[in-house]
Formats: structure tokens, sequence, C-alpha cells
């Protein structure tokens, strides 16, 4: 996020767009709740008339994937009306007059036909937007699990920069994070083409630094991506080791995931619980886990804070730190000689330009947000006041793409998928939480009442649902929920193994799975 | 004379300076007096409604309640007489009355033992207005995770209140008056069916347990003492500061850090209630190897072995290349930086990702 959480409570005017936030990030969608309460507007971009949509100012309920059309018309309005800032667009960004032609052929209108909602209230939403005092921008995985995520990404960059609603309190653009530590994991240099803290691979200053720091040359090459990996899985790629993710069954096209895990000559998966991944490996090594261990994470607003263990480990279970160490040992490496993790943690925070100022007694109360460049810096909790990484903020001229796949007569209806409140990722953890089948029994598929009717369905009832990968049964709930022509359900459930109809296509740049959209049929049985 | 720049007041007699729009109940507190609450909880708009935090300002004739007077310049408190004492003691008498028992566990939640707390201070004589109990206890609501007891609500409607203005969710609210008074949902119907997510914060701020976290109840019987450890919630990108609540080696429930900063106060259901996956029995409890296609324990130095060597042989075969990690956004910092120094400081490459993709 480029702004904090407390922010959150700040905006005038509130754009979220594909974010269930009251089910996926509970706590932070109660600060807009406040916001709202306090007098501020809010406009509600969602293919689901979700909870947010329902307490919404203006709601759009956009066609799945249909996302860059609604941003580019609303940035079309903006032009039209003379509300870009024209100050910040002179001092903070480039490329603004080639933008302004490119977006001139993008009218509501235009955008009215993709999207399926009425080209007023788009323009009704612009106006709204780039009027506001401090505008903000929420958005999660329903921007970002598309072939289009960047582009969807860039939109709103697009209409941020117009705006100017960024580097002050109470605006920004803020991706919600869906994993405890999946910032963090970023943050610490687990991606093919950054060191720990967002240092290039392929920047030759950083290769020879950290090719010196641990003796031993290291590829200016970015690496594969796991999406690539699992491809070539078997073939080009003969060893994996895994930690704590349960691939096969968070992952789309399950089936294929499943093969390429099995056709490996070597698989070593890191894990707390027995996963459908950990089932496949030659070794699994049990990790401790939350409440037994301690360390660190960084949550969405890169406020870096500390976990720590409650209870000893359960039977042998060791930290992930320790065994990956231990590994490294019995492998001949060195300089994995850490004897607890705050050992581990100080090293990133010496390697790191944005973790410089940073230890660990200092994040004891976790006051800091990154950067912390050095140790008399406060910490940033606003990204990008007086300039962008990159200098001038670039506008970016995206056009709309259709999604991998697009409904037609075999598979006529758009499936969509998330996560509920009560469950969690795969649920490896949730689902062995007392009490929690209690609200969540089991996965449905909501369906608009009148599709229920029309494909004569039954609400209640099990009913197939088939991709051109696969099938899975499940039972159908009649909610309003649903737009007419589009359903929903979360692939939480392993006995209802969702991810073997998804897995359409992924996003060029970031290999992003497009997990949000997918052709399906449904009969019932 | 004072010698500050700002406004101030003379409380019990002491010159003490104030921002404008603070109230007597936030001064006094600052300047370590203890004056009694059961309404009050700090994120919540002061409410006015037990008056046991009544305390008297020159010139005006009855006790004024403190958590909703906001200061003026010049006023003369006191904080506690024996007028004052006198009537609190009575409140709590009366209250206390109308409920069963005075005491409760304090894995009921994060307040639960505010009640019990008062009424040590002022010693109680139990009895002394022993009469009918109000409210209906909702024994019929069978949800796992919050137990309505409301033998033991005195009507302070900070479950209400954090609900409405905190959580956003309007899921209960007051029908009736006085003695009637009760806490229901939209319809008296349970939690379930209401616009309750669960998220617990009518429990945590419930001063006397009648709303009661039922999963870590289940502990009661639990020998060992309470402890707690600050941590932060293991579920989503939020980073809710928690209280992970133990007895002995068994983590027995969760209770939200009001000062946490990223939820001052809040949990969701997820962060309060789905904790105990750390201690079920299908956690991977030892090493395992495939042994004749079979997975079966095995000891760490073995487990090791094998997995180092199984990568070993890869690389003579097919060169490091053919290796790959990911690494996973659940765990700490810790495992995913020692994850890509052992592919990049072992083998050289950037051959690492993370589940972000997926
Ligand atoms: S249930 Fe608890 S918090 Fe709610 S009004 Fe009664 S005593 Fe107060
Ligand atoms: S308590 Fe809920 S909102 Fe807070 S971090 Fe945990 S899952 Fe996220
Ligand atoms: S605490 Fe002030 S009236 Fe209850």
């Amino acid at each position: 996020m480029s702004n904090p959480l407390a922010d959150m409570e700040k905006p005038d005017v509130i754009f979220c767009i594909g974010t269930n936030m009251t089910e996926c990030h509970p706590v932070a969608a109660t600060r807009l709740k406040r916001a709202l309460a306090a007098g501020a507007r809010m406009i509600v971009a969602d293919p689901r008339r979700i909870r947010l949509a329902e307490i919404a100012d203006l709601y759009l309920p956009i066609r799945v994937g249909s996302d860059v059309a609604l941003l580019l018309a609303m940035a079309h309005v903006i032009e039209r009306e003379g509300l870009v800032d024209q100050d910040f667009v002179a001092e903070r960004t480039e490329g603004f007059a080639a933008f302004r032609d490119h977006v001139r052929a993008f009218t509501p209108e235009w955008a009215a036909a993709i999207c399926g909602v009425p080209a007023a209230d788009i323009e009704q939403a612009a106006i709204w937007y780039a009027s506001a005092e401090r505008g903000a921008i929420y958005y999660t995985l329903g921007i970002t699990e598309h072939i289009c995520g960047v582009d969807n990404v860039q939109s709103l960059s697009n209409l941020v920069l117009m705006t100017g609603h960024i580097g002050r309190e109470g605006t920004g653009i803020n991706p919600m994070r869906g994993q405890n530590n999946i910032q963090g994991a970023g943050d610490c240099g687990a991606l093919p083409n950054n060191y720990p803290g967002f240092q290039p691979v392929d920047d030759p200053r950083n290769q020879e630094k950290f090719s010196k720091l641990w003796g031993r040359e290291i590829s200016a090459e970015r690496g594969p991506t796991k999406v690539t990996a699992l491809a070539g899985a078997g073939d080009r790629f003969r060893a994996f080791l895994i930690a704590g993710e349960n691939t096969v069954v968070s992952d789309p096209d399950r089936a294929h995931c499943e093969h390429a895990l099995r056709s490996l000559d070597h698989l070593v998966v890191i894990d707390i619980f027995p996963t459908e991944t950990a089932m496949l490996a030659d070794v699994v090594l049990p990790a401790t886990s939350w409440a037994e261990t301690d360390g660190v994470c960084t949550n969405t607003e890169r406020r870096v804070q500390r976990l720590r263990a409650a209870v000893p480990p359960i039977g042998m279970a060791k930290p992930d730190w320790w065994i990956i160490a231990q590994l490294a040992k019995r492998l001949g490496f060195a300089g994995f000689d850490w004897t607890g993790p705050d050992q581990v943690f100080n090293e990133l925070c010496s390697v790191s330009p944005i973790y410089a100022g940073l230890d660990w007694d200092r994040i004891d109360r976790g006051e800091y947000q990154w950067p912390v460049p050095s140790r008399d810096h406060p910490g940033t909790p606003i990204l990008h006041e007086g300039s962008f990484p990159r200098g001038r903020g670039l506008f970016k001229q995206v056009t709309l793409r259709d999604p991998a796949e697009v409904v037609d007569a075999d598979y006529p209806v758009w499936l969509t998928t998330g996560r509920r409140l009560e469950s969690y990722h795969t649920r490896t953890q949730t689902g062995r939480a007392a009490g929690i089948d209690y609200l969540l029994p089991e996965e449905v598929l909501e369906v608009h009442p009148d599709d229920v009717a029309a494909w004569r369905l039954v609400d209640g009832e099990k009913a197939r649902m088939s991709s051109p990968r696969g099938s899975v049964t499940i039972r159908i709930k009649a909610t309003r929920r649903s737009p007419r022509g589009t359903v929903f359900c979360s692939f939480s459930f392993d006995d209802t193994p969702v991810n073997l109809l998804t897995g359409s296509g992924y996003d060029p740049i970031t290999q992003t799975a497009e997990l949000k959209v997918c052709p399906v049929r449904i009969e019932a049985i | 004379m004072s010698t500050t720049e700002g406004p101030t007041i003379e409380l019990d007699g002491e010159v003490v300076a104030y921002e404008p729009g603070e109230t007597l109940y936030q001064i006094a507190t600052r300047a370590r007096r203890e004056v009694p609450t059961l309404c009050y909880d700090p994120r919540l708009e002061a409410f006015g409604g037990c008056r046991l935090c009544v305390v008297e300002v020159e010139g005006i004739r009855n006790p004024v309640a403190s958590c909703t007077t906001q200061a003026t310049p010049g006023m003369k408190v006191r904080s506690s007489t024996p007028a004052l004492e006198g009537h609190r003691r009575t409140i709590l008498e009366l209250v206390a009355s109308e409920n069963r028992q005075i005491e409760v566990d304090p894995l009921s939640g994060h307040s639960s033992g505010e009640f019990a707390a008062l009424a040590r201070r002022y010693e109680l004589r139990p009895g002394r207005f022993a009469g009918r109990k109000s409210g209906a206890s909702r024994h019929d609501d069978d949800n796992p995770f919050i137990l309505r007891d409301y033998d033991q609500c005195i009507s302070c409607y900070r479950c209400v209140r954090v609900c409405a203005e905190r959580e956003g969710d309007y899921a209960i609210s007051v029908v009736n008056r006085g003695f009637a008074t009760q806490i229901s949902t939209e319809f008296g119907g349970l939690l379930k069916d209401s616009a309750c997510t669960f998220c617990g914060q009518c429990v945590q701020t419930c001063p006397t347990g009648a709303l009661a976290d039922r999963k870590a109840l289940r502990a009661v019987d639990l020998p060992e003492p309470i402890a707690k450890t600050r941590s932060v919630c293991t579920y989503c990108g939020v980073g809710c500061s928690v209280d992970i609540v133990t007895k002995g080696e068994r983590v027995v429930g969760v209770q939200p850090a009001m000062d946490g900063p990223a939820n001052l106060g809040a949990l969701c259901i997820k962060g309060q209630f789905a904790f105990d996956f750390v201690q079920h029995d299908d956690r991977l409890k030892t090493p395992l190897v495939r042994r004749d296609g079979e997975l079966v324990p095995a000891s760490w130095d073995e487990a090791l072995d094998r997995a180092a060597a199984g990568f070993r042989a890869v690389v003579d075969q097919h060169g490091p290349e053919a290796l790959y990690a990911i690494a996973s956004g659940r765990a700490p910092h810790e495992a995913s930086y020692a994850l890509q120094k052992l592919m990049r400081a072992g083998w050289g490459l950037n051959h690492i990702d993370n589940c972000s993709r997926a």
C-alpha cells in the first residue's frame, strides 16, 4: 500500500475495485466503514454484489475481466471534464500528452457496452474520484489475477497520476496483500528478479555486491517464475524445494500441477501439515507453526512486526530457517551458521537498503514502515511524497484485451473465484479450527436465482461445473450476490477442487494466473 | 498561578493542564486518578450510561459523568470524595444484585474481569440487593464462538456500540428499557442468522463475561495459569496484533491487542477464533522420507541427508539449473531469506519465487 491502514479513515472519496474487503481483509474494511460514517463517499466496482457494494454510494457491477475498459473511460471523463490536476501532472509526471490523446477514443458509452454498467454511472464515478480532496484507491486480487493484471494496475496508476491523489494523507493506490507475509517474502528476495530489498538481480552493481558478500558468482540473469518452473517440471527442472504452500490445491489447473510435481526426480516439501503437495514429496520436513515460531513479518502497509513463540514446537518440528540452514550445510555451503532467528533477520537488514535502519530489537513494537534507510529514519508510512522511485510518474497507454478464454456456446457462464470470510486459502489451517464448519461446512456455488431457474438447477442441490480442463460437482446456492451469467465459489475446499477448472492463462509480465475469470458450463445431475 | 501555556483545571486541588476537547475522565486518568468505569471503552464514543465515573464539579449541584464531560478552563473538580465513593458503591451493588456471579474466568474475554475487579475494590457486600436476575440468556444460540449469558449483563451497551461504531455491522441492538432491557439481534434470533460476522469484538469489550469466548472457555479446567504472548495474526496481510493466550504448553485462545498498530483492538473471525490448527493432531511431527513408495517417519539426520543427496544427484546429472525453490507467503522473513540465500549463495541462481502468483 502506498498509504498506511490508518489513512483508510481519511479519504473523502474511496474507490474500491476488485476487492472483497469485508471478507478478505475484514479489519481493514472496518476502517472504510468508519470513513463512510464520517461522511466519505464510496465507489465500488465488482462483478458481484458483495457487502462492500451494498454499502457503497455508487456500485458499478462490471462484467468480469472488463476493468481496463472501465478505467480507460474514467480517464476519458476526467480529461474531458477538465478535472486533471495540471500542477501535479506538470511537476511529477511524464507522458501525459500522449495519454490524453489515447484516452479520447474511450468514451463512457464505449465502456458501458463492454462492462455492462450505465455510462452515466461511469461518468459519476470519474467525477467523484477526480474532484475529491483526498481520493484513495483500494484493490486486491480481483485486479491482479487476470491475464491483464499489469494493465489493470497501470490503468489505476494513470487515474492516480491524472488526479494527484498520491503522496498525501488519505490518498494513494493501495493493494491489500492476501497472505500474512506475502509482502515479506518479496522483501526478503524470494523473487526471481530481485535480491532482498527489491534490488534487481540484473543490475551489475547488485550482482557484484551479493557475489562478494556471499563468496561466489551469482547469475545476473532473472530466474524463471514459478509458473515457468512448474510448466518445465520433469523436463528442464528436476528438483523442487517447496516451503509451506499447498501448490496442488492453490494453483490453477490442478491436474497439470500434480502431474508436474510427480514427474520431478526429487521433491522436498517443508510444511506444518501433510498437505496434498507434501504427500507427493520424497522428503517432508516438519516446520514450526505460528505460535511456535519467533520471527518477523511485514503487513500490507509495509509495517515490520514481530511474531513471537508462545508454546514449544509440536513433536520434532523445527523453524524453517533452521531446516534450510541444515540443508545448506549438508550441501557444503558457507554462511548458514545462524543460531537464532534474530541473526537471520539482522543479516537481512544488513543487505537490504529498505531495512538498513532496522534490527531485531528495533522492531519490537512494530512502529516502523519501510523504507527505513538509516538508524535515525522514522520510517515511511506514506510513499511517493516528493517523487516516485523512477523520478516522474509515467502514464502508460493501456488497451483492452479479452480474457484468455471468453464465454461461448460450450462454456457460456463466467466463473470467478475468491476467498470467503470464514476460510483461508486451502483451509489447511481454518479447516482444522473447531467451529468453522458451523458457519461454512462446504463449498457452494453462488448463482443468480434467475439463472438457477433458467439452467434448470435446484437451489441446495449439487450440480456439475465444467471447463475445458475438468469438472467438479458443487452445491448450488441461489443468491443475488451473483449477477446473471456469472457464478462464484472459493478455492478453499479440497473436496471441491475448483482449481481443476481454472488456469486458462497468465499475465505475460507477472505470470499471475487468471484465477478470476474462467468460462464454465453448469448442468444439473 | 499556573506556569503552563494552555488551559488548566484544578483536580483535587492540583493544577492540571489539558488539551481542548479532553474529557474530565481523560484528564483524571492521565493524572493517575483511578476513576472507576463500566460503560467506558476508550475506542468508543463516550456513552455516560453507568454513572460510575461521576466526579464533583464546583458550581454544579449533582455529580457529573466524567467520561462525557469536557473540561472548561478553570473548572474545579474532585475525583474522589466520601460521597462519590458511597455513590459508586451503591451503583455497583445495584448492578451486582442483578447478576448471578461476579467473578468470571479470565478466559471469557479481554475485559471480562473489569466488573469483578471493581467489586473487589469496593468490597461489595453480596446479597444486599439480591433479587431478580435481569436478562434472558440465549442458551439456544449454539454457535461455537460466542457465549451469550445475559444473566450476567449489566446493560453497559459496550457490545452494541462496538458492533456499530467500530465494526459497522449493527448486528445487535438494545430492546426494551429498564429491567426488561435486552441485547438482541434484529429479529431476536441466532447470531448466525444476523449480520454478525463473529469478529468477537463484543466478547472482548464485555466487562462481565456475559458475552464470552466459548472456544477459550473449553480450557477452563486446565490447571496451569493463563499467560499471554504478543504476536501478529497468521492469516491475512492486515497484520493485526494479538495476544496468544496459553495455559502451560497449550494455546487456548487469542485476544486482540488493544494497542496493535494495524488493528487498534479489532480482529476478525479468523484471527479471533481459528487458532487451534496449531496443536491439531494432524500436524507433521517428524520428518518423513519416501521408502518403497511410502512416506515413513525418519530422524532429522536421515531426512536432511536424503534431501541433500537428492539435490546433489540432480545437480550432478543436470546441473544446478535443474533446481527450483518456492517460498511461502505464510512463513516469517527468516524462512524466505534463508531459502533465497540457499539458491543464490549455494548454487548461484535466481531460481526462486514465492506463491504470490497463485
Ligand atoms: S452483554 Fe456485556 S457488553 Fe453487552 S451490554 Fe451486557 S454487559 Fe455490556
Ligand atoms: S484478524 Fe482478520 S483482518 Fe486481522 S490479520 Fe487476522 S485475518 Fe486479517
Ligand atoms: S464510564 Fe462514564 S458513565 Fe459509564
